[in-house]
Order: C-alpha cells, then structure tokens, then sequence
C-alpha cells in the first residue's frame, strides 16, 4: 500500500509579528497542523522570490509568508516590499502553471495566536484539496 | 608556438552571435591571424561533423557554443565539443541562459507544431503534414531529422567553463573576451565573462551616477506609451527597465537608444535566477502594490532571455 500523502507547508515568518503570533497559539494551546514548518526571518520584507520559489522547487506544496499589519513593520515599510514582491511573484509562478492557491501571504500580529492557527488549518485544508505540488519528485 | 584552435557551432539560436563576431570587422581580422579555425558550422567554414568527431579528444583549444539546446543534433554536438575542446565557452544569451528562442517552454511541441505548419495565416497545408522524424523516399531512401526538446542551456547538457551574455554579445565586448582568452586572463572556470557591472552602472540616465536619489515609479507604462524624457531614468518613469539586475557589457545600449533593458546581458553576478531577481527587483522600484498588476504579461518580460535556466525551466503542462 502507497504511503497517505501528507502535505508539507512552509511558513516563512517575520519575527516581530507572526512568529509571535505563533508562539502565542502555542502557549494558548491553540492547535494547528503538524504540516507547517515555520521558517523565522527578520522581516517579510526580506522574502525573495527567490526563498518561495527554492521551497516549490525542493518539494513543498504550498508556501505561506506572514508579516506585520500595514502601519506596524518595525522596519517601517518592509511589508509594503514584501507584498509587491509577493503579487509580483505569484503572478509569474500563476503563468507557469502553479496553482496560485499554493502561495499565501497573510499580515498576522504577534497578539493573533488565534488567527495564526486558523490559518494554518485553513492552508492545510486548501493545499490537501490541491494535492500534491506537481513539482514534487521533479528536478531537484 | 603552434595558434590556438578554435571550434564555433550554431545550435538553435539564429545566426546573430555568428554576426557579432564577424562585427569585430579589423579586430577579427587580427584575431584570427592568431587563431587556427578547425570547426565553424553550419555558418563560416565548411567542416562536417564527422571530421568533427574524428579529432583527437582536448584537441581544441576553445569551444564557442551558440544557441540553445533544442533538438538531439544540438545536443549530440553540444557533447563531442565537450569532449574534443578544452575550454567550452556558452556564447551569446541563449547558450547561457536559453535565450529569446527558450520561450518555447511555455508550450508544448504539439502546440507549436500545429502553429507554425498548421494554423499560421499564411500556411497552406490542407492534408495537415507535420514535420516527420524519419521518411523513407522512393521505397529506399530513409531520411532523418533531429528529435524536438524542450529548450535548455548548453549548461544544462554539459559542463561549460564560462559564460558570454548579450542577443548577440556586444562586438567590443567580445573583443575583450577574445583578448582575454588569448593572453589567458581568465576569470576562475564557470564564471561569467564581464565586467562585472550592471546595465544601470553604466547608464548616462542614472540618477545616482549624477548624485541624485532613485525614485520609485508611479506608474506602468508599454514602450509604445507617449516617450521617455532625454536623459532621465526610464524606471523612474515607468517603463521596466531590468538594468538593475543585468550585466551591462552593452554599455547601456538600449536606454541610451530609449529602450528599456530587456535583460540580454545575463544575471549580474552572483545570481541564478534572473527572472526571480528582476521581480524582486522591479517590484521594489514601484510605488504601490496596485502597480504589480498593470505589467502586461510578466513571465515574458522577466523571463525574455532566461526561461530555461529559470526555477521551473518551463510552464507545467497539464
Ligand atoms: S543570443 Fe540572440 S543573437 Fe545569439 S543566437 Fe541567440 S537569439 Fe541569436
Ligand atoms: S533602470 Fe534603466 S534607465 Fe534607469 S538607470 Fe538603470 S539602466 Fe538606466
Ligand atoms: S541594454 Fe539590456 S537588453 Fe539592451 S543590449 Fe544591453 S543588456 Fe541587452
């Protein structure tokens, strides 16, 4: 028997916001997916395309970057960067047949423990309704 | 000392790296005085492959490869001159990143077959013939044309020693390659061959060249909408201009004729990725996020030169 596919979900999260949200979910018990893999940056404006594109290539099924609300960067503006780059991106992985659903980006405070696990399972439910990324088992 | 010999091949690309070589008019002229020419097809010298083939392995001292790899011919040739040259060079932006013609990827050979021989304007081809891999003529002849592939980079096939941007590489620049070669001021092997700054560095519209800041623009604009001022900086402006992220060999060409650069010269160093680069790149030089959707059809603008050698290398067919 094939083993159950199991997604596996990269979370790049900016230190000052989401990844204290995350955090908060855990210290309030909050639960969410054991599929998430959180990777702490200094700010969302330090995501290259680069970064999404190297975790899509390498297998993950889907690609979630959480930053700081508009007004709060602690870098004043990395998360206007972040979401041009973003937008940007995820126009062109669209054109070359990713499914846009695959690639997220949500402002989520250090204060939302709440909100960052709900949408982590919102993720995981979408990405298991997409399936495995077609990249997968691809060039490596 | 005996010259140094030199082999030259067109893969798919279309003639214009073999143009610019021969744009070096005088300078040819003493270059190849110093040079042993023992291979240059299908364009300059009339060599077959097979007297290819029959030379002594390492027996040449330079390769230059132009044009992507596209069909099984290329790729056959793309590993004998592995083999019978010492240095392979990957010449001219097709060869080293895939180039204008590695936009192929983003259809399938089906979908391009049928365009070109079925459903152009032009065509009149009523019994639907496509291009066959084999034929037999008169019951006894059998004829053979190379396999389609998706595009790829000469890199992408075998080992390449350096890299020379540019739709076609600029001739003065060439000239420098030539001389560099020549004299053995190599940079170390699987680098690049360039000065080593961007389009913009070199650019007579560059603000900061004149002290000024770099502003961001406030709009997207075609390079058919209204014109661009005589000396300021196009991205400013508005047209998407990738010589930040582009190495400019050129000198500028293209803004200096008004014409945004359109990323032939290759990534600036130290990156892999062009398109992913010039993203991040031009999405950092726009004023708001509303602006990231006015860009008329991104995957051709970011990845005009560079689809092959990109993350995915091609669209995902389903
Ligand atoms: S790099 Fe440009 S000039 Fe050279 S073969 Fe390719 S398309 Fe032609
Ligand atoms: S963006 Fe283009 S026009 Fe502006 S300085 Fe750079 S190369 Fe010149
Ligand atoms: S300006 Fe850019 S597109 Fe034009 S020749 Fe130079 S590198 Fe190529």
């Amino acid at each position: 028997m094939k083993m159950a596919w199991e997604p596996r979900l990269i979370v790049i999260a900016c230190q000052w916001c989401t990844y204290q949200g995350a955090d908060l979910a855990g210290s309030l018990r909050y639960s969410y997916p054991p599929t998430v893999h959180i990777v702490r940056v200094p700010c969302s404006g330090r995501v290259e395309p680069e970064f999404i594109a190297e975790a899509l290539r390498r297998g993950a099924d889907g690609v979630f970057i959480g930053g700081c609300h508009f007004g709060d960067c602690h870098y004043k503006e990395g998360n206007y960067k972040a979401i041009r780059r973003f937008k940007l991106f995820k126009r062109v992985a669209t054109d070359l047949g990713i499914e846009p659903e695959r690639i997220q980006l949500e402002w989520i405070s250090g204060s939302e423990g709440k909100r960052f696990s709900e949408a982590m399972t919102e993720f995981d439910a979408k990405i298991r309704e997409l399936g495995p990324n077609p990249l997968k088992g691809g060039a490596q | 000392m005996s010259k140094p010999k030199l082999a030259y091949y067109l893969a798919g690309g279309c003639g214009g790296c073999d143009i610019a070589v021969v744009d070096l008019s005088e300078a040819l002229v003493d270059v190849a005085l110093q040079l042993d020419i023992v291979f240059w097809a299908p364009t300059v010298a009339d060599v077959k492959y097979k007297d290819l083939e029959a030379m002594p392995d390492g027996s040449i001292d330079v390769g230059l490869f132009s044009g992507n790899v596209r069909n099984s011919e290329h790729e056959h040739i793309a590993k004998v001159l592995r083999q019978k040259c010492k240095v392979l060079i990957a010449f001219g932006i097709c060869a080293s990143c895939g180039g204008i013609k590695g936009l192929v990827n983003l259809h399938t050979t089906e979908q391009l077959l049928e365009k070109a021989y079925i459903n152009t304007f032009s065509t009149d081809n009523p019994e639907k013939i496509l291009p066959q891999t084999t034929v037999v003529v008169d019951g006894k002849y059998e004829l053979t044309l190379p396999t389609l592939m998706d595009a790829r980079a000469l890199d992408q096939v075998v080992k390449v020693d350096y890299y020379i941007g540019g739709c076609p590489p600029y001739h003065e620049h060439i000239a420098k390659a030539f001389t560099a070669l020549l004299s053995g001021q190599l940079p170390p092997p699987g680098s690049w061959i360039t000065m080593g700054k961007a389009v913009c560095e070199v650019c007579d519209r560059n603000p900061v060249l004149k002290g000024k800041p770099k502003k961001l623009a406030t709009e997207v604009k075609r390079t058919i909408d209204g014109a661009p001022s005589e000396d300021g900086c196009l991205l400013e402006e508005g047209y998407l201009c990738l010589g930040p992220v582009t190495q400019g060999d050129c000198g500028a060409k293209c803004p200096s004729a008004n014409i945004p650069c359109r990323g032939c010269g290759g990534p600036i160093p130290g990156v892999k990725d062009f398109g992913l680069r010039a993203i991040s790149a031009i999405a950092s030089m726009l004023d708001n996020e509303e602006l990231v959707d006015k860009i008329p059809d991104p995957v051709h603008l970011f990845y005009r030169y560079t689809l092959p050698s990109s993350f995915l290398g091609k669209r995902i067919k389903r």
